[in-house]
């Protein structure tokens, strides 16, 4: 096997947005798992895309869109999500197929090729710059510096938000502070996952880790790994099988969480569980 | 008559409640509310679902939005802003709610949530913490289960861990809500006398709301009766929980009251 292709600054690039894009989405990833607020993301992630493309129609910076739009999604979600009354499902529902339908909108506005919102759509993590580099960089330091900062604060806030509220916690301060980091992660890893497959990398790697402990450090810990991990084999797959490297990514990812539930201790009856209480012990 | 003994603490009042009114979408929880209760009381807060009981304890803790009225709980008004100050003194313990089997977190862990309030922000639990962590899982008989996932309690057992995650707070006015809904008679009367131990020991001033009628008189100085939205009466637990007013609280007819009564007694 050929491998001299790491030696290229592109693949070098490649390899450490991998690493940078994986810690970012797998932390933020826990957050969504243990709040059971996947649908938020996903929506959060399409309206990023939308955004995106609505900087690429009017020729403005799409990242500074994809962020924009990304956060005014959750501007709206946050108080549905806050309140926990009505379905939070249906609105969020709403906004993901509005933001869809803009995307496509803006997508049909823009003039000339759109190899530039499909690139957006599908990501390509082996044309990611330097910079693209030390944006996701920064991003993951925000992410990872603010988690461990204030550990306990988001701890209590995904446990149960009325119970840190009432022990004077600012769970809703954290619940926005977790909507903006998730919307941060997103933008910075749209160019190199894209903007429809991108969900996948936050949400696939924590559900994974979240099928393997019950502990909420290592929790953060498996599921950067394993985000980190799916950049890494998806990378070498799509370099070695020419393969589009956001798709390889991602269903590496999702065979990992198809791993993890197989070997699950939370969902195996042990053997000692399946013999009935001997005689001599009732 | 318990409470003659104590006159000393009788002008010592720890939440004031005034004309309090809450309303959430198109109704109205409380529809005027007041109520005074001094310190080292012990109220039982009494009247069918919907009545607004849970609301009550929710604008003392700071958590019920007032719409009119005023609230000073320890000598401080409750507003928007000394809510996160006031919360940090005030113990809650709200109803059982399922919790997901697989929740990555441990019964020590969430008892440990009750101190993060007090310790503020940046700083992390020592060894102090943990302590009074694992002091209050002995108090409530939960050490043996202190590293299960705390999904996989059972109702009585989250009921025990919440109350330790309350006390772990060290807080000077307890709030209960419904601690013996869903639990089994025995389990039932094992958390009301946990309940009542933890009160005069700790010098607590309690509210505990519920519809559960056995459990009260055993525990509580006064019982306040509520209905539609509003305090319908109070008094002692004998003068309060009489046949009449039990069947024009709940609208039942007196004889279905004794019968009630009767069938309670085994409790």
């Amino acid at each position: 096997m050929d491998l001299s292709i790491f030696g290229y600054q592109f693949m070098q690039n490649a390899i450490l947005s991998a690493v940078l894009g994986g810690i970012a989405c797998g932390t933020i990833g826990v957050f969504v798992v243990t709040m059971h607020m996947p649908f938020v993301g996903v929506c959060m992630s399409h309206a990023a895309f939308a955004g995106a493309l609505l900087g690429l129609w009017l020729g403005f910076n799409p990242l500074i869109g994809a962020f924009g739009v990304s956060l005014a999604s959750a501007a709206i979600i946050g108080p549905l999500a806050d309140r926990g009354e009505l379905s939070p499902e249906t609105s969020v529902g709403v906004i993901f197929s509005l933001m869809l339908g803009l995307a496509f909108l803006f997508m049909g506005l823009m003039p000339g090729t759109k190899s530039g919102a499909l690139e957006l759509l599908w990501g390509s993590i082996l044309t990611n710059t330097r910079s693209d580099v030390m944006l996701l960089g920064i991003v993951a330091a925000v992410v990872v510096g603010l988690v461990i900062a204030f550990y306990k604060e988001f701890q209590a806030t995904v446990f149960h938000r009325d119970m840190a509220r009432s022990v004077g916690i600012p769970a809703t301060l954290i619940l926005y502070v977790i909507l903006f980091l998730t919307g941060a992660t997103i933008t910075v890893s749209l160019s190199s996952i894209g903007g429809l497959l991108i969900f996948s990398l936050i949400l696939n790697p924590a559900a994974a880790a979240y099928q393997l402990t019950y502990s909420m450090k290592r929790m953060f810990l498996l599921s950067a790994g394993f985000a980190v991990l799916s950049g890494w084999i998806g990378l070498l797959m799509s370099y070695l099988l020419n393969i589009p490297s956001g798709a390889t990514i991602v269903i590496v990812s999702s065979v990992i969480f198809g791993i993890a539930t197989i070997l699950s201790p939370k969902r195996k009856v042990k053997p000692w569980q399946k013999k009935p209480l001997p005689e001599e012990r009732r | 008559m318990g409470s003659r003994v104590k006159t000393k603490e009788m002008n010592n009042i720890v939440i004031n409640i005034e004309n309090a009114v809450v309303s959430y979408r198109e109704d109205v929880a409380l529809r005027g509310v007041s109520l005074r209760v001094k310190s080292g009381e012990f109220v039982g807060i009494v009247g069918p679902n919907g009545a607004g009981k849970t609301t009550l304890l929710t604008i003392v803790n700071g958590l019920g939005k007032l719409v009119h009225g005023r609230v000073e709980v320890l000598g401080h008004l409750l507003t928007p802003g000394s809510g996160h100050f006031l919360r940090k003194r005030v113990g809650y313990v709200p109803q059982v709610e399922n919790i997901d089997p697989r929740m990555p977190i441990n019964v020590r862990e969430v008892v440990m949530i009750g101190r993060y309030g007090l310790l503020g922000l940046l700083r992390r639990p020592g060894e102090h913490d943990w302590k009074i962590v694992d002091e209050m899982l002995e108090l409530v008989g939960m050490s043996h289960l202190a590293q299960r996932p705390i999904g996989h309690l059972s109702g009585g057992e989250q009921q025990r861990v919440a109350i330790a995650r309350c006390l772990a707070q060290e807080p000077e006015l307890f709030l209960l809500d419904e601690p013996t809904a869903s639990l089994d008679w025995r389990a039932k009367a094992d958390i009301l006398g946990l309940v009542r131990l933890i009160h005069n020991s700790r010098h607590l001033t309690t509210l505990f709301v519920t519809h559960d009628l056995s459990c009260l008189p055993v525990a509580c100085d006064r019982v306040i009766l509520v209905k539609q939205g509003l305090i319908w009466g109070e008094g002692s637990p004998a003068e309060a929980l009489t046949d009449d007013n039990l069947s024009q609280l709940y609208d039942m007819p007196i004889s279905a009251v004794r019968e009630r009564r009767k069938e309670a007694i085994l409790i």
